[in-house]
Parts: structure tokens; C-alpha cells; sequence
């Protein structure tokens, strides 16, 4: 794990490298290092720590409801050479929700994208195939927000099948 | 009630199926060069396909009986545990997480409580500790048992199904002794373990761990000099390391092509650190070797656990934190403190402070790990898995294409795929 300091000089290397304000901050908490990013430079970022962070190990999304920006997606990265672990992070709102895919640095990242997708509805651009992947084709709305109400949803028998929004269709 | 149309094309009901490259037969198939003709066809292989462990889609492009493409289709056992979660206290959790990936419980309980433990900023006690590992591994031989019962049953050696089912057994029977259930036992808990080992739990370990090695030895006589067996294991389903990489790979899988990324070495978490043992790695990266590798990591295993035994420390199994874990029964009847303390945590939970943090193990299937965010409540306000087996999915393209069908059927044996893990 980088220490609170090595965080500081790889954010100081984002930033020479990217722009002063693509890192919107720093955290280091509990041993662990999170580099907060812009949404719209994730993929140069991501890409730019590479040669430090060769793989992806993990792409999380969550709900930081009532706070805005409301959506955060965490990119866990690994380096395997000398085992440590960065976690990249962004935040989007429900406006303008969009993120840049990284599949095409990292090709890891399809499913789980398509999964942050298919739970928060967070687009990622460029993704080759941003398709839901756990609910099915024609479900309405993002099940993990944390407004999706839990519960309340019909059971689907054959005799009320008909009445299921965009079933046959 | 409205009239069924059912003169839309099924083509256009399924819309998850892009025929878009059939349509095209001038294009060569993605990432390959092959040429597109009438020859191909596409075909489904599950949902419910007793090869695919689980409810597994694949939708497979063939050439006669070469498989050329092929796109897995998942979340038909999508239960929505990770939002079932969400709503719970955290202790009230640890159930739901179990039942993920259903065959290593253990593991799944492990990541979520050391994430917690992480966020609480508590030490674990170190026969909790051991008590963990002992169970870890004890998990992962079964585990890998069941694996090679089943995935041999998909290559025709059918005597393995019992065998394998008969010393998992052995194993479910001592974790019933530890924590009176034989799958989902809900054994860890935040801060440490429910109870301690009863007497004779260790005797019946070591007898276990005895009889598994021999058993070992019987497996592989029976596997190793098959002929069938061995041709259709040997060169099967390779995919270089690099492109496992890529992928996020991680696991037996990983470790085959001879990359020794073990979690419990590399970056050593619980008491991984206190015991000696070796990370098994393969050479070619086939099928062959994957199945070494993970016949090689029981005995590891066995190892592991045996030295956990010999080393087991005295003292407490739980923390003796009250905020996080129920204090002793017999406090109740002569502390006040301790039943308030009691009252709080059942009724209410604990308040873990706002925060995130993700803790990554070493499941038997590859990087097992776990991400909660905390809001300050006693509910957590995301619990996300990084499952192995969902990330490990995507290399299934990669094995089987080119190969026989036949050889895609070893392969997503080998890949050890659990659906309740991938679809959460």
C-alpha cells in the first residue's frame, strides 16, 4: 500500500502529467490510498499509472445518496511486482452521468462496467458492448440507487404475465 | 389485458443476441480472422446445461464442431443480495454474503468481516485468527474437492463425483462439529469467531487430513493414467498469462501459467504469515496444468491446517470490544453494562464510521473481493463482492475458442465458474 506521502507524489505526478485540476483529492484511509479524479479523465489517468498500477484487479459503483455528486465508480488497481494497491475513484451526478470506458486498457474491466452500468445506470463511453448483465434486457430502472425501493416488485406467474411492463414486447 | 403480438420475430424478442455479425458474412469474426459463411451457426449451450455449473448461458458460434465464438449470458440467479444487504445491520449480513459464491462460504464471511473489522479499526484476536485459517483452508479442500467431482464428471470419469462428494463430506461433517452447520454456517464474525472448537474437533481434523492425502493419491491413480483423460486435458483451452493479465484474472487459473500470485503469499493477510507452505504453478497454462495446480493446492492446504493445529493459541476467540461483539452469556445475569451493551447490539448493531475500504483474500477461485462503503449507520450503505468467478468468465472466450465443444466443456469445468458467486 502507499503511504499517505508516496499518495501525495503520485498525485503530484497525475497532476504535472494531466493537468492541475484533474485530482479533485486525496484520501488515505484505514491503509488505504484513494486517488479522486475527474469523471471525464479516468481513462487517461488510469492509463497514465500503468507503468506503476499494471492491472485492474476490480470496478466497484456506489450510491453516496444524499451527497452530490451522487455516483462514485473505484477502480481498484494492483501492481504485482511489488504488491500494493491504488484505488482510483470519480464521481458523477445524475446529470450528465458519464464516465469514459477503460476496456480498452484494461479489457478486464467489460464486465464489471457493464455491471456499474446495469446497477447505477452510470454510462461508460466507448464501452464495446454497455449492455445490462445481472437484470434482465427490459427491466426499468437501476436496481443498486439507493431511491430504488426494495421490495413491491410482482411476482411473474403465467396468468399475470401479460400485465408485466414491456414483456413481450 | 393485451394481446400477445406474436408474429414479432424471435430474433427481435431476444434482444440480447446481436446476430449483426451472421448478417454480415463479409466480415471476418471478431478478433479473428475467420472468414464469416453459411457454414456457422449459433447455438445456445444452457441456461440449463448440467455441464455449466449452474445456470450458465452460452451462446456459441460454431463452425461443424469447432467452436469459433462465443458470449456468455449471465444474472439468471440474480437475487439482489448486494441490495438484500444494504437493508441489514452489518452483523446481520454476514448470512447474505455466504450465500454468494455457495461453495466457499467461509471466504465470502472472511472478506466481509475483515473489510468491517477494517473499517472498525479492530484487532482480531490471534486464535481467531487461526481458527479462520484452519476453516479457510478446510474450505478450500472442499471446494476443490467438489470442483474435481464435478468438472471429471464433464470429462466422463464419473467415479470421481462420488469419491470427490464423499470426502467433501468428511469435511461439511467437521465444519457441522465447529459451528453446527454443515454449508453456510455462519462461523465468523466480526471481530473474531462465534465460538470456540469443541474438544476432539482438533483429533477429527488430523484423521480427516490423513485420509485426504491417501485419498489424493487414489484420485490421481485413477485420473493420471487415463488415457481419455489425459488427451483431452493435455494442450486443451491455453491462454497465455499476459492475456490473463489483461483480463483481471486471478486464482488457479493465473497460477497454472506459472505465475505465482497467491494473496496468502504476496500480500499475507489473518495469520498467512505464521505458516510455511508453497504456491503450486503450472508451466503450459492448459487444462492439464490447471488441474495439477489445484490437486497440488490441497495438499497445501492440508498443510496449512495441520500447522494451524500445532500452533493453535490460547485465549480469547472474539474480541472484547462490546460495542462489536455480544459480550459472554454468563455477564448478562451480573452486568448491567454488559446488557445494555447486549440490548444495543442486538437490536440496533454496531455503528461502524463513515468510510470505505476494500479488503481483497485469496478464495479458491482467484481475488475474492469485498467493498463497503459506510455512512456512519449500523447499516452499511454499499457491500460490493468482487467475485472471482465473474471476472474470471470473461476468459472463457479465450479457451474455447478454436476448440472442439467438447474441449469448451473441460474448459468452463476448469474455470470452475460459480454462478450464485457470479450473478450475487
Amino acid at each position: 500500500m502507499p503511504d499517505a506521502t508516496e499518495l501525495e507524489l503520485i498525485a503530484q505526478e497525475v497532476r504535472a502529467r494531466h493537468g492541475d485540476d484533474v485530482v479533485v483529492g486525496t484520501t488515505y484511509y484505514r491503509e488505504q490510498a484513494t486517488l479522486e479524479v475527474k469523471p471525464e479523465a479516468v481513462r487517461d489517468v488510469i492509463a497514465g499509472l500503468r507503468e506503476r498500477y499494471p492491472l485492474l484487479m476490480s470496478v466497484h459503483g456506489c450510491d453516496y445518496l444524499p451527497e452530490e455528486p451522487r455516483f462514485g465508480v473505484h477502480y481498484q488497481l494492483l501492481n504485482m511486482r511489488n504488491p500494493d494497491r491504488l484505488c482510483v475513484k470519480t464521481r458523477v451526478g445524475l446529470e450528465n452521468c458519464e464516465v469514459p470506458s477503460i476496456v480498452g486498457i484494461h479489457p478486464g474491466a467489460n464486465h464489471q462496467e457493464r455491471e456499474v452500468y446495469d446497477m447505477f445506470g452510470v454510462v461508460f463511453k466507448g464501452h464495446p458492448d454497455l449492455r445490462r448483465i445481472l437484470m434482465p434486457e427490459d427491466y426499468e430502472g437501476h436496481p443498486q440507487r439507493r431511491d430504488f425501493p426494495m421490495g413491491g416488485e410482482p411476482v411473474l406467474f403465467t396468468h399475470n404475465e401479460h400485465q408485466m411492463p414491456r414483456w413481450y414486447d | 389485458m393485451t394481446d400477445r403480438p406474436l408474429d414479432i420475430p424471435y430474433r427481435e424478442r431476444e434482444k440480447s443476441v446481436t446476430m449483426e455479425r451472421l448478417e454480415r458474412p463479409d466480415l471476418p469474426i471478431e478478433g479473428t480472422t475467420v472468414p464469416q459463411d453459411t457454414e456457422l451457426f449459433t447455438i445456445n449451450l444452457g441456461p440449463h446445461h448440467p455441464a455449466t455449473h449452474g445456470v450458465l448461458r452460452l451462446l456459441c458460434t460454431i463452425e461443424g464442431e469447432v467452436v469459433r465464438d462465443l458470449v456468455p449470458l449471465v444474472g439468471y440467479v440474480h437475487t439482489g443480495i448486494e441490495k438484500s444487504c444494504e437493508k441489514q445491520s452489518y452483523w446481520k449480513v454476514i448470512p447474505f454474503v455466504e450465500r454468494m459464491d455457495y461453495l466457499s462460504y467461509y471466504f465470502n464471511m472472511g472478506a466481509y468481516c475483515m473489510t468491517v473489522e477494517r473499517l472498525l479499526d479492530i484487532e482480531v484476536p490471534r486464535r481467531a485468527e487461526y481458527l479462520r485459517v484452519i476453516h479457510w483452508e478446510l474450505n478450500r479442500i472442499s471446494s476443490h474437492l467438489f470442483w474435481l467431482a464435478t468438472s471429471m464428471l464433464d470429462v466422463g470419469a464419473i467415479t470421481m463425483l462420488w469419491w470427490g462428494c464423499r470426502e467433501r463430506d468428511y469435511v461439511l461433517d467437521l465444519f457441522e462439529m465447529s459451528s453446527g452447520q454443515r454449508m453456510h454456517t455462519r462461523y465468523f464474525q466480526i471481530g473474531g469467531v462465534v465460538e470456540d472448537i469443541p474438544p476432539g474437533f482438533d483429533r477429527k481434523v488430523r484423521d480427516f487430513l490423513a485420509l485426504l492425502r491417501t485419498r489424493l493419491d487414489q484420485y490421481e491413480a485413477l485420473l493420471d493414467k487415463n488415457e481419455i483423460f489425459l488427451q483431452r486435458m493435455k494442450n486443451t483451452g491455453i491462454v497465455s498469462e499476459e492475456r490473463l493479465l489483461e483480463l483481471g484474472v486471478t486464482g488457479p487459473l493465473l497460477r497454472a501459467t506459472g505465475n505465482p500470485w497467491d494473496l496468502r503469499k504476496a500480500m499475507p493477510y489473518s495469520a498467512y504469515a505464521d505458516f510455511d507452505f508453497k504456491i503450486p504453478v503450472g508451466k503450459v497454462g492448459d487444462n492439464y496444468d490447471r488441474y495439477r495446480v489445484r490437486m497440488e493446492e490441497m495438499r497445501q492446504s492440508a498443510a496449512i491446517v495441520e500447522q494451524a493445529l500445532d500452533g493453535l493459541p490460547e485465549g480469547p476467540w472474539i474480541t472484547n470490544n462490546r460495542k462489536v461483539a455480544l459480550p459472554p452469556r454468563h455477564e448478562l445475569a451480573t452486568s448491567m453494562e454488559a446488557l445494555i451493551h447486549h440490548f444495543k447490539l442486538v437490536t440496533e448493531g454496531m455503528r461502524v464510521p463513515p468510510g470505505e475500504a476494500y479488503v481483497a483474500i485469496e478464495s479458491p477461485r482467484g481475488e475474492l473481493g469485498c467493498f463497503v462503503v459506510s455512512d456512519g449507520s449500523s447499516k452499511p450503505a454499499r457491500v460490493h463482492m468482487r467475485d472471482p468467478s465473474f471476472v474470471n468468465l470473461q476468459a472463457l472466450r479465450d479457451m474455447a475458442v478454436g476448440g472442439l465443444i467438447a474441449d469448451l466443456i473441460v474448459a468452463i469445468a476448469m474455470l470452475d465458474p460459480i454462478l450464485g458467486g457470479i450473478d450475487r
